[in-house]
């Protein structure tokens, strides 16, 4: 239910914007979200984008663990 | 760093510990850990129990029976949901069941439902989930949409987590928060029950590694507190990517000119306080249980005598695991549930059913 899929934002026509995922484009209600632009990438719900991510995910996943390592 | 490198880790930090017991808060954490059988990659002091994270799981009977009678009595309506809800059996039946009598349709978005709407046809939208889903509903109501009203089954989650903190019966070490959730709510929406009980919490997200490395910082935490250390902060996010301090600041803020908050029932916990997304009175004329109201004055809650030894309500405390059902994979399967949690692709039943179950 809480499931989000990461796409990114191809066209936006404020309040809705074209998403694609993984070749599979839908339209997208983007405002919940600010300042929305082609190229974005954005985590969606139900049809809503609801945050904005950063494209190196698994880097993001090395620099949290890395404070808790000893290394 | 690999999976098999983070869990020798965790197994070199939890060395000689006493039984440490985690939880997390999500379906979707659930499908990550049971598909990946991250269970497997714990020592054995290392239990990690499934929570009430599954929208359509904790929606109780009594929400569906209103449904149902809601559409029983009116033939004018299109009943619209997420296709899990429309699987949920009650008293024999499901919203799918009524098919070819009346109108259901499972839609993905509510805004499916908005635009059967602008065809000109009654619609009632069969409202479920947490924070992550409710902006989206608030949404759709602020557009003001005609023909359009919501049976709103939502339900605010941070209450629940206080609710099952404070009951103290499962000795929780720590806690992995709901990532989509917490996109919405935030890092701070956590700092009261982090102060309250004092016990960690990590928001994860929904990798194999995520899980782990949530895991990892909490095995490390409690590790130091049962050492008598006093660790300064108990809250971490490891979700970063997706999970702000402030959260979703303009959803949270449409959640609130639409929902209110009212003391609600759910499946296994009972009635939680603040924990139910009522609909506002300035915003009534979209509320289906006040627009219908008449409909609802002859309605009365009934138990449902097939769910007598269903244990959906224990699985969703992390009290038992699905296997210790005694329905489990007998009367209760995938093809013909008798719970909600076998239903959900988020129930944990449902999930130990496809992939098979594993030690907690």
């Amino acid at each position: 239910m809480c499931l989000a899929i990461p796409g990114k934002v191809i066209e936006v026509n404020y309040p809705v914007a074209t998403v694609e995922f993984k070749g599979a484009r839908r339209e997208v209600r983007i405002d919940l979200l600010e300042d929305v632009k082609p190229g974005d990438f954005v985590l969606v719900h139900v049809g809503f984008a609801i945050q904005k991510v950063e494209e190196k995910e698994a880097k993001q996943i090395e620099e949290v663990l890395s404070q808790f390592v000893g290394v | 760093m690999r999976a098999k490198e983070l869990a020798e880790l965790i197994e070199k930090e939890a060395k000689g510990e006493e039984e440490i017991r985690l939880m997390h808060l999500c379906g979707t954490h659930e499908d990550t850990i049971t598909k990946y059988a991250l269970r497997s990659f714990l020592p054995e002091n290392v239990k990690l129990l499934s929570g009430p994270g599954c929208p359509v799981c904790i929606t109780p009977d009594v929400d569906l029976q209103k449904v149902f009678h809601l559409i029983e009595k009116r033939d004018d309506i299109v009943l619209t949901t997420f296709g899990d809800m429309a699987r949920v059996p009650y008293m024999g039946k499901s919203l799918l069941s009524f098919r070819g009598k009346r109108d259901i349709r499972i839609v993905y978005s509510i805004f499916d439902a908005v635009k059967i709407a602008k065809k000109g046809k009654k619609v009632v939208h069969f409202g479920i989930g947490f924070e992550t889903t409710m902006p989206s509903t608030a949404l759709a109501i602020l557009d003001k949409p005609e023909n359009f009203y919501v049976f709103s089954s939502h339900r605010y989650f941070i209450p629940a987590m206080d609710y099952l903190l404070s009951l103290g019966d499962l000795k929780i070490d720590g806690l992995i928060n709901p990532g989509h959730v917490s996109t919405i709510v935030g890092v701070k929406a956590y700092e009261p029950l982090v102060k309250k009980y004092k016990i960690p919490q990590v928001i994860a997200g929904f990798e194999p590694l995520d899980v782990l490395t949530a895991i990892f910082i909490l095995v490390k935490i409690i590790k130091a507190i049962r050492s008598g250390e006093k660790p300064e902060n108990l809250l971490f996010n490891e979700y970063k990517r997706a999970v702000s301090y402030e959260g979703n600041i303009k959803a949270q803020k449409i959640m609130s000119y639409v929902f209110d908050r009212d003391n609600w029932e759910w499946r296994g916990l009972g009635v939680i306080p603040n924990s139910g997304a009522i609909i506002k009175d300035n915003h009534a004329e979209f509320d289906a249980c006040k627009v219908f109201e008449d409909v609802f004055e002859d309605f009365e809650p009934k138990i449902d005598p097939k769910k007598k030894a269903c244990r959906c309500g224990d699985v969703l405390r992390g009290l038992i695991t699905p296997e210790k059902c005694p329905l489990f994979m007998k009367s209760c399967t995938p093809k013909d549930p008798v719970g909600p949690c076998m239903v959900s692709y988020e129930g944990t039943c449902s999930i130990w059913a496809k992939y098979g179950g594993y030690r907690i």
